[in-house]
């Protein structure tokens, strides 16, 4: 694993980087060979479907999917020798993980201290959306207050309004 | 010599802002009028000596001077010329020397244009413009220098990042810069608001078209970078939650909210206090953006510089410039009384669900772009975080603005009636249902974000019509087209920037919904039929560029045995850089972009290719486009322009003079 990340921090610093451009460094076409692709369409479907959620670890925030690294294409190799041997998505992913490590999965998952990222979002907007309705709910008492008169109003404009 | 003068100038235009960061803000405070009056000269004084030195710098590229350092590393004689001169910003020092140009600009554009601004005002804005100034140009002239020379100039440079060699991209980076940048006028406006203690409806004229501008900068900067992505990385990806993508997606997230907010603080005197946190936090996240980008401190795919000390400079940057400005809100933000009342069906009501969806949702991207650090320095979890996390926490925010949009632009303010605002809508609404089933009838077996596109498309484009529409007032229809030419630009706007909203949120969805590929070998001669269109991979050949060798496919594409296109995708080489890019060969098209993809030749013959049916691919810049366009409108109302604001104000001068 230290060696990777060693690896990975080597060649960031070694690569000539972008500015603001969005788009993963990789410069030449991506994703998989003609030859990689399975026979069998399902199982394709899947090894996709898998590569999309997995990193590939020497390209800068590049899926597997659509790096052309060899790096990137031995895992290609290695998610669809695995499909084809039987394995479950599930199986696939925890295989990988176990020989790269937790930083391969682009879909984080959602054990242990990463349910803090993924309530995150629903958590957030809760906040938010009750401070709003908080503060809506004030803002509109206040309206009421403004457009109602008092009692002893009423009672002046209906002394006005008889004269 | 040009450069030293450079040099020189930049170093000079330093020593101007520090003294504009400050004499101008003792002068505010005692009232003394000279020292507020000098903040003018001085914004006009430093932008032209940074436009000097930016000049300078420019000359050293076009001359190609490979005496200077920074030319010598990214640039080469046989680079086209318009590439020499984007080489100026496509690096780290040369770009910080834009960003510290474009903040002169807007501080002297203030400055100029500013003439109907109270003088205390005006000063505390220059002055906290001017002292954002200093920090960045001391980061430049001490981190960043791109004036250094080389003892022993080599003969010719090591080429420009042979991926920055495009039109595009060339382009990208100013805009983005403009962006923002932009966003440090409005925060510059609500410290200068928080100091002055004043926050009332003219601030919220004052500010929004300065917000409205970094915007439309911004939406303009972003597209251009994920239109880029999409021709240049070969395979059409368009944005890929990259750390440095979201960089600029967070600050264009609460520049949206943030031109939303201060229209409730202009038009009904509520939401100021949140208004100025908005504007600081636009800009504090514009910083960030910088921060994740220059530091290295997250893997990017490309950010600039992997410096520590740099990274720690910014970071500096950035919690003077937070910590004081959210201290100074702290103190002063709760004197800062709402005056509009208003119900909680209402314009001001929808506008602040719009706040919470936008604000949320660039929380979200935060979190999400920072977890993998969190996570590594408290829990020891080396993790990522990458799309598929992004598309599933961030698209439901823009569902629900999409959704309440249209309702939330036709309430009226202060009360409203949900039934009656409806009534328009309903046919669109249910227009735009059944468009939604009917294409969820025809693509049997599909995902259902290809329907959901066109449903929320539909209803949020029809309902900027019917906005725009209803401002048209009532009667006879000639009458009604007749009044739609005078309905003020800012309605026009309003309804445009809506409309290229739905647009864009329909291309999205369209795209990754319906894409279709095919991945092959092909030998030369061959002809494949993919999703409609018969491909015929006529010839490779070699073929030399300025400063590349290319290996270009010529491809025909046919349909129905008719020609619709030759394509030539490439593979190229720069030498100098020694370095591949990938060249797509796409037809542009109305409804798809066929995309093709030369790979590498096979060992059994043949070489791979790739053909991708993009739909809608173009509606996703265009919607981009017509968002701009509709901030460039708004901006063009004449509420904002400059000359009604200074008459007004020459008629209060006068009132006050008289009263005293």
């Amino acid at each position: 694993m230290a060696a990777i990340r060693a690896g990975l921090v080597a060649l960031v610093l070694g690569l000539l980087v972008l500015p603001l451009g969005p788009g993963p460094g990789g410069v030449a076409q991506a994703g998989p060979q003609p030859d990689e692709i399975l026979d069998d369409p399902a199982l394709e479907a899947r090894a996709r479907a898998l590569s999309k959620d997995l990193r590939c670890l020497v390209c800068r925030n590049e899926s597997i999917d659509d790096s052309n690294a060899e790096l990137a294409r031995d895992m290609r190799l290695l998610v669809r020798e695995r499909l084809l041997d039987g394995d479950s998505d599930d199986e696939v992913l925890d295989f990988i993980v176990a020989r790269y490590g937790e930083f391969v999965l682009l879909r984080p998952r959602t054990s242990g201290t990463n349910i803090i990222l993924w309530t995150s979002a629903p958590a957030m907007f809760l906040i938010a959306l009750g401070g709003a309705l908080f503060y809506l709910r004030r803002r509109s008492n206040m309206a009421d207050e403004v457009t109602r008169l008092s009692p002893e109003e009423e009672e002046r404009l209906r002394k006005l309004l008889r004269d | 010599m040009f450069i030293e003068l450079g040099h020189f100038a930049l170093i000079l235009a330093f020593m101007i802002a520090i003294a504009q960061a400050l004499i101008p803000l003792v002068g505010a405070h005692k009232g003394w009028r000279s020292w507020m009056a000098v903040a003018q000269p001085m914004a006009s004084a430093q932008f032209f000596l940074v436009t000097f030195s930016f000049a300078a710098l420019t000359w050293a590229f076009v001359t190609s001077d490979f005496s200077v350092d920074l030319v010598v590393n990214n640039s080469h004689t046989d680079k086209p010329m318009i590439y020499k001169i984007s080489g100026v910003w496509g690096n780290h020092e040369g770009s910080m020397l834009l960003w510290v140009l474009i903040l002169t600009l807007f501080g002297a554009s203030a400055a100029w244009f500013g003439s109907n601004l109270p003088d205390s005002l005006r000063a505390r804005v220059l002055a906290v413009q001017s002292s954002i100034t200093v920090a960045f140009m001391a980061f430049t002239l001490f981190t960043s220098n791109p004036f250094l020379r080389l003892g022993l100039p080599p003969f010719n440079g090591t080429d420009l990042n042979p991926l920055l060699q495009d039109p595009g991209l060339a382009l990208h980076p100013p805009f983005l810069y403009l962006g923002y940048v932009g966003l440090s006028m409005a925060f510059s406006f609500a410290v200068a608001a928080l100091i002055e203690g004043r926050v009332d409806a003219a601030w919220g004229r004052w500010v929004r078209p300065w917000t409205l501008a970094a915007w439309v900068f911004l939406t303009i900067g972003i597209a251009l970078g994920s239109w880029w992505a999409y021709y240049e990385l070969g395979w059409g990806g368009f944005w890929f939650w990259d750390p440095v993508e979201n960089a600029s997606l967070m600050p264009w997230l609460f520049a949206a909210a943030l031109l939303h907010s201060a229209i409730v603080v202009e038009k009904r005197e509520a939401l100021k206090s949140w208004t100025i946190l908005l504007a600081i936090l636009a800009f504090g996240f514009s910083l960030i953006g910088t921060f994740i980008v220059r530091s290295g401190l997250l893997t990017s795919v490309h950010a600039f510089a992997m410096d520590p000390e740099r990274g720690i400079f910014i970071l500096m940057i950035l919690g003077v410039f937070m910590g004081g400005a959210l201290t100074l809100f702290a103190l002063r933000a709760p004197a800062m009384e709402a005056r509009g009342v208003f119900a909680t069906v209402s314009r001001e009501s929808a506008l602040v669900m719009n706040n919470v969806l936008l604000a949320v949702s660039s929380f979200v991207v935060f979190v999400g772009t920072m977890w993998p650090l969190v996570a590594e320095m408290l829990f020891d979890r080396v993790l990522s975080v990458g799309p598929p996390f992004f598309n599933m926490a961030f698209s439901p925010f823009f569902v629900g603005l999409a959704a309440i949009l249209p309702i939330g632009a036709m309430l009226p303010w202060k009360r409203g009636d949900l039934r009656r605002t409806m009534q328009p809508l309903w046919p669109i609404l249910l227009l735009s249902m059944a468009m939604g089933a009917l294409v969820w009838a025809m693509q049997t077996g599909r995902s259902a974000l290809g329907p959901v596109g066109v449903l929320l498309g539909l209803w949020v484009v029809l309902g900027a019509g019917a906005d725009l529409w209803s401002r048209t007032g009532r009667g006879a229809l000639a009458g009604r087209l007749g009044r739609l030419r005078r309905v003020p630009r800012a309605d026009w706007g309003k309804a445009t920037a809506h409309a290229g909203l739905g647009i864009t949120v329909f291309a999205v969805a369209g795209l990754i919904a319906w894409e279709s590929e095919d991945i092959r070998v092909a030998q030369i001669g061959e002809t494949f039929s993919h999703d409609g269109y018969e491909i015929t991979l006529a010839d490779v050949r070699n073929v030399e560029g300025p400063n590349y060798h290319s290996t270009m496919g010529f491809m025909e594409v046919h349909r129905n045995g008719r020609h619709v296109a030759t394509l030539t995708p490439e593979k190229r080489i720069y030498p100098a850089a020694g370095m591949p890019t990938t060249e797509a060969g796409i037809d542009y098209g109305l409804f798809r972009d066929v995309y093709l993809v030369l790979g590498d030749p096979q060992a059994g013959g043949g070489w791979a290719v790739r053909t991708y049916i993009k739909p809608f691919a173009n509606w996703l810049w265009a919607g981009s486009a017509i968002m701009a366009l509709g901030g460039l409108l708004s901006l063009s109302d004449r509420r904002y322009r400059v000359a009604a604001g200074a008459a007004r104000r020459r008629r209060e001068g006068a009132a006050t003079v008289a009263a005293q």
